[in-house]
């Protein structure tokens, strides 16, 4: 291969979750230049959506808050948010990147002060609850949203709530002319830090997801533990509004699944385990959790996290993956299936079901550039080039801790390309 | 080797998976299997079996030769297909229980007087006699398995069927005289033979 020339020493990172804010941070703190874009209204992705994190069952804000606090003492990094990539062209060291960026109606006036929410009426589900909760059509995504400005919901443009929230704004932060647009960035290097989205629950017909009101997804399952959540941290199932104390998870709900998704997600087990906490902590010794398993797969050192919950008297592991799910005339989910140990027919029923739901690469469906190495499921393994690579759960189904630990790696892989390539061009 | 050592590994040589492996059609998956349960749960008559799929192929994997092949439980099997369209790891469930049941049939160890395998074989012969299913006498010859007093109790019971059906010219009473046939029986009878005869080379059974 030729030595390509550099003729730019940005770096791109394409996705503002955690992965992509350590991409962008740990190569600016080296002292390159990086953009990150995201194509939601804040930074923080799936992370900032999650209860608590494994194994030290710490708060994500705490995480998130640390890395934001990098973001704003860096000048490195410029932020580019409603932003998403379409096109890519040119090569390793000088790439052409298209961007479209979609309107959010407010300005950097906002001081989220929240009178505009309060002014407008029309109300959409919320996106930044799985859709649990409806939020104003004039909303803050969330507590720890990056840039903290709020967002008018394109459904109310040219309507009367539009102008309510305009006139309700006392900053002048409110522009609705704003338009979509297209921008052009000359960049290095990209990182590719799309993340991973949930597998479709709907699509394990025998489940019931979407039929059964009570049977939910474990990210679902996250914003019910949260404070900030729909339900205010109490675990009530969506169908009466009851506190749902004996809880059943089901493993590879999708992972490990030649219908689905061929691959283990890897981290829906200690998800699962974790989530039997939340449990324990909402009800103490009169909740119940049971765990409906193939085989448990604890990641590495996290074993011991594995042996505190079989210790638990609340937690309960059935090795066996549940064949069906029917419901009573009362709305409670009843699990059939027969398990392995032992060939126990069971039809069991709980108050609440939570399918621990397998992660596929945000990206599925959408066209990538050629020169990105794609495995059988559809995640970054690298770039024929090597100008390009992913970062986190883009490349493989990671948790955060694993995830900041690739895309530290990708940042220096970048680092290395746009490095390179300026020797080439004898730039110092 | 000594004998010592080989008597000593011989537990280990899991030889009844190797000869389904080789000779049960579809016998390959089995070791596929990863005992996730979902075929037996989703089974209709799964709680009417002696043993669940899922069981079968550990049993096999076990070296259960004589337990697996004198089981009655691939001969329940409805050809629903719920096992094979759940099956996590697209085994092919149905055609493996088919599979054991042709195999154990064969080997002379299927269970006697399972009531779906005598359907089976009854129609078998009846079927291969002219290449044409003779209805009157295959149903005849399902009141009578159980002999002849049974036999006379089910015709008497069925009777009313009977005289329907003949009405509505569905039945043909004269079929009990030989019947209808194929065209070239001869020819028919050779053709099941030959494939008979592949069929046992393949399975590697040749004279």
């Amino acid at each position: 291969m030729s030595p390509s020339i550099a003729t730019n020493q940005t770096i791109l990172v394409v996705g503002g979750g955690i992965s992509g804010m350590t991409a962008a941070l740990e190569a600016a703190e080296c002292g390159k230049q990086a953009i990150l874009v995201e194509r939601n209204a804040t930074l923080g992705g799936r992370t900032a959506l999650m209860s608590r994190y494994f194994p030290k069952m710490c708060h994500p804000t705490c995480g998130l808050e640390i890395n934001l606090r990098r973001l704003k003492g860096n000048r490195n990094v410029r932020v580019m948010t409603l932003a998403e990539v379409s096109n890519v062209a040119g090569q390793r060291g000088d790439y052409t990147v298209t961007l479209k960026l979609t309107p959010r109606y407010v300005n950097t006036n906002c001081t989220a002060c929240g009178a505009c929410a309060a002014a407008v009426e029309a109300e959409i589900p919320n996106p930044y609850e799985y859709g649990l909760s409806k939020t104003r059509a004039a909303y803050l995504p969330h507590s720890m949203a990056y840039p903290m400005h709020y967002v008018l919901d394109p459904s109310i443009i040219g309507t009367a709530d539009a102008e309510k929230a305009r006139a309700a704004c006392k900053y002048d932060a409110i522009d609705l002319d704003m338009q979509a647009e297209t921008v052009e960035l000359k960049v290095g290097a990209i990182v590719w830090a799309t993340g991973w989205k949930p597998y479709d629950a709907a699509k394990i017909q025998p489940y019931g997801y979407g039929r059964f009101a009570n049977v939910i997804t474990s990210l679902e399952f996250e914003r019910l533990a949260d404070p900030h959540g729909p339900t205010g941290g109490k675990l009530l199932r969506p169908s009466d509004g009851n506190e749902a104390k004996d809880i059943a998870f089901i493993q590879c709900a999708g992972s490990r699944d030649e219908n689905h998704l061929r691959h283990c997600s890897r981290v829906c087990c200690m998800a699962s385990l974790k989530q039997t906490h939340y449990v324990r902590e909402a009800h103490g010794d009169s909740g119940k959790s049971t765990i409906y398993y193939i085989d448990i797969r604890v990641i590495d050192r996290l074993e011991d996290f594995y042996q505190k919950a079989q210790q638990d008297a609340t937690v309960s592991f059935v090795k066996s993956k549940v064949a069906k799910i029917a419901e009573d005339k009362d709305g409670n989910p009843v699990l059939h299936g027969v398990d392995t140990e032992g060939y126990h027919r069971y039809a069991t029923t709980h108050d609440l079901v939570v399918l621990a739901v397998g992660m596929e690469p945000e990206t599925n469906g959408i066209k990538l550039p050629d020169d990105l190495l794609l495995d059988s499921s559809g995640f970054i393994e690298g770039s024929l080039s090597e100008g390009m690579c992913g970062a986190g759960a883009a490349t493989s189904p990671l948790d955060v801790n694993r995830s900041v630990q690739s895309a530290t790696a990708a940042a220096l892989r970048a680092i290395q390309v746009v490095h390179k390539t300026s020797a080439a061009e004898g730039v110092k | 080797m000594n004998d010592f050592n080989k008597q000593a590994v011989a537990p280990y040589h899991n030889n009844f998976l190797r000869e389904v492996e080789e000779r049960v059609e579809d016998g390959e998956w089995v070791k596929m299997c990863m005992q996730c349960g979902v075929c037996a749960g989703s089974c209709p008559l799964g709680n009417a079996w002696q043993h669940t799929p899922q069981k079968l192929f550990m049993m096999i994997r076990a070296g259960k030769r004589e337990e697996v092949l004198s089981s009655d439980s691939m001969w329940m099997c409805t050809s629903c297909y719920n096992c094979i369209v759940r099956c996590p790891r697209k085994l092919p469930i149905t055609h493996i229980m088919h599979g054991l049941a042709h195999y154990a049939h064969r080997q002379g160890m299927a269970p006697k007087g399972q009531p779906t395998r005598e359907i089976a074989r009854l129609f078998w012969n009846n079927l291969a006699k002219t290449g044409r299913v003779n209805e009157l006498k295959f149903s005849l010859a399902m009141y009578f398995k159980d002999g002849f007093v049974q036999g006379i109790k089910n015709s008497l019971a069925m009777q009313g069927v009977g005289i329907g059906l003949i009405k509505a010219k569905r039945l043909n009473p004269m079929e009990i005289l030989g019947g209808h046939k194929c065209k070239d029986k001869a020819g028919f009878r050779k053709m099941i033979a030959k494939a008979r005869e592949i069929e046992e080379r393949k399975l590697g059974n040749a004279s």
